[in-house]
């Protein structure tokens, strides 16, 4: 009785859809982590096996892991055996809270508890910061679970498989396939429609994209941006962009030139092709130009 | 190493008085201080006393963003507006990020060997703050140059993105030269050490207490055997500390560089020379 107490209100259900049989999607905003969205910028989802469910990304606080939860409980009944992470950031992982009391396993890639480690605390500051009140409950919840290279997590006639990659949007990326309709979650791999940060690698994006294109998926969800069937071809845009950003910085370290000049030019060429480009652009070359001039 | 620092502080003494202070500041709150107490007037007795600061213009200049595009790599020019010669020259030039846990960034000392006397570097940035460069020319006056940058929470933000290839590559150096090296005259050149530079202020990957800070102490870069700049960093440097500076062959030679961190662990390396004569 005293655990029902502690239970929190009743959160509206998130609006979900379904994208193939048994994969729920919901589509987050293209913008900033805010108090009105709660942090609801990322691809957040679940898939529903004949035994339980499997979360992929819980949102970005608390909040939104609750409406999560509800638009889960109006689907299914089933257990909630896994939230799967795909990396370490704040819009992907702070609805981790709104599940604690199911006690799945928090999975992630091996390299996702250091990552934790290194980053919760400062991650979560950030966010009690930026969403104010609207974080409330959002807590750090590190991985129970984690994958070294492949895993596969059987819902009841119903595996995923999750991938374990090399460096590249972040040193610890796993990405999710359903076999069974086919959809891979790629997690933060792919952007659709907003620029791609790089906090991890970009040479290492480029060569973790190119083992992608081997999945024959049917379907892919981008951590950011629309789903669709036009796979592998919904990583071409992505990799123009990567390719240019690799392509420019090392032309201005050829000649030379400064971090302050490969910002100033660098990707010029993209800038109208993605949402959110002069916000993330000119981080994305100093990241990248840190790697690349120990080339 | 003789301690060419400020008057009455090295910069280690500096930094251990401001750490306690720094962890307070470590997150956001610092933004809101900032905007309360300026701590330029008690940075400006403890590391100058009374003497008189003029303003920079024709002898130093600096160059930042007015917001970071990351708030831990966060590029700084600082260039001399004088040329550098044996009867005047700048001797140092103190960097220092008023609201940043340790205010001094790093001491720059220079010669007339120094060339045009421009450094860039790369630092972090806690809070909203001005941004100065203090020089001192060798006849003993001061000049400042200052700027205002908008970045907050470069010194806690988490370090390396890719922590396994940062530890593998730690100590070593690379240096870009531009070609051809001219005789004679300045030449710039670029140093890049890779080191975590720990702050003190990020949070150790397994026992999620703070990662001691460890960083780049000394840096001594030499051309044959005259000292072209000597470097004394601390928290705030970026990750991988990077070093833009210049220097004038005479002749033929070898840039020597020397590292001492905090552990007393020194990395050194050569790179030979070959100006082209006459050009």
């Amino acid at each position: 009785m005293i655990l029902a107490l502690a239970v929190p209100a009743r959160a509206e259900p998130l609006p979900v859809r379904e994208v193939a049989k048994g994969v729920y999607l919901y589509q987050g905003a293209h913008g900033e982590a805010t108090a009105e969205n709660h942090g609801g910028i990322a691809n957040i989802g679940f898939v529903v096996g004949d035994a339980s469910v499997a979360v992929i990304d819980s949102g970005g606080s608390a909040h939104q892991g609750r409406r999560l939860h509800e638009a889960i409980r109006q689907v299914t009944d089933l257990p909630i055996r896994y939230v799967i992470n795909t990396h370490v950031h704040p819009d992907h992982i702070f609805g981790n809270a709104a599940f604690l009391a199911d006690e799945p396993d928090f999975v992630g890639h091996a390299k996702l508890p250091r990552a934790v480690a290194a980053r919760g605390a400062y991650y979560l500051e950030g966010l009690k910061q930026r969403l104010g009140s609207a974080s409330e409950g959002s807590e750090v919840v590190p991985p129970s679970l984690t994958v070294a290279e492949r895993l596969d997590l059987d819902l009841g006639d119903r595996v995923l498989r999750l991938t374990a990659h090399r460096t590249a949007h972040t040193d610890h990326d796993l990405s999710v396939y359903d076999a069974v309709t086919g959809t891979l979650f790629a997690g933060d791999l792919l952007f659709r429609e907003r620029v791609p940060v790089v906090d991890g690698s970009l040479k290492g994006w480029l060569n973790v994209m190119s083992e992608l294109r081997a999945i024959e998926a049917r379907r892919v969800v981008p951590g950011h941006g629309t789903p669709t069937a036009d796979w592998p071809a919904a990583l071409d845009r992505q990799e123009s962009y990567l390719r240019l950003l690799r392509d420019e910085i090392r032309a201005v370290i050829r000649d030379g030139g400064t971090m302050e000049q490969a910002v100033a030019s660098v990707a010029a060429a993209e800038r109208d092709a993605w949402l959110l480009f002069d916000d993330y652009n000119p981080r994305n070359v100093v990241t990248a130009f840190t790697e690349l001039e120990w080339e | 190493m003789t301690r060419l620092a400020v008057p009455h502080f090295t910069l280690r003494d500096l930094w251990l008085s401001t750490f306690a202070a720094g962890l307070a500041l470590a997150y956001g709150a610092a933004v809101v201080a900032a905007a309360e107490d300026d701590p330029w007037p008690d940075l400006r007795e403890a590391l100058f006393e009374d003497r008189q600061i003029q303003p920079g213009d024709g002898v130093i200049r600096l160059e930042a963003p007015y917001r970071a595009y990351d708030a831990a790599i966060v590029p700084i020019t600082l260039a001399a507006e004088m040329p550098q010669t044996p009867e005047r020259y700048i001797k140092t030039i103190t960097l220092i990020i008023d609201n940043n846990p340790a205010p001094v960034a790093a001491v720059f000392t220079m010669t007339p060997h120094s060339g045009t006397a421009k450094i860039s570097t790369r630092v972090r940035i806690n809070a909203y703050t001005n941004v100065r460069a203090v020089a001192e020319t060798s006849d003993g006056m001061l000049y400042m140059a200052t700027k205002f940058v908008k970045a907050s929470g470069g010194c806690s933000a988490p370090a390396s993105k890719d922590q396994d290839k940062a530890m593998a590559r730690l100590g070593r150096m690379k240096l870009k030269q531009s070609t051809p090296v001219r005789l004679g005259q300045p030449n710039e050149a670029q140093l890049l050490i890779s080191h975590p530079n720990y702050s003190g202020l990020q949070m150790d990957q397994v026992t999620r207490h703070y990662i001691p800070a460890y960083f780049v102490q000394d840096v001594t870069i030499s051309y044959g055997n005259e000292t072209i700049m000597t470097v004394e960093g601390a928290i705030s440097l970026s990750e991988d500390p990077s070093f833009h500076f210049s220097f004038v062959p005479e002749g033929p030679g070898a840039l020597t560089v020397e590292v001492r961190d905090t552990e007393d662990a020194v990395f050194t390396r050569s790179w030979p020379v070959e100006p082209e004569a006459g050009s």
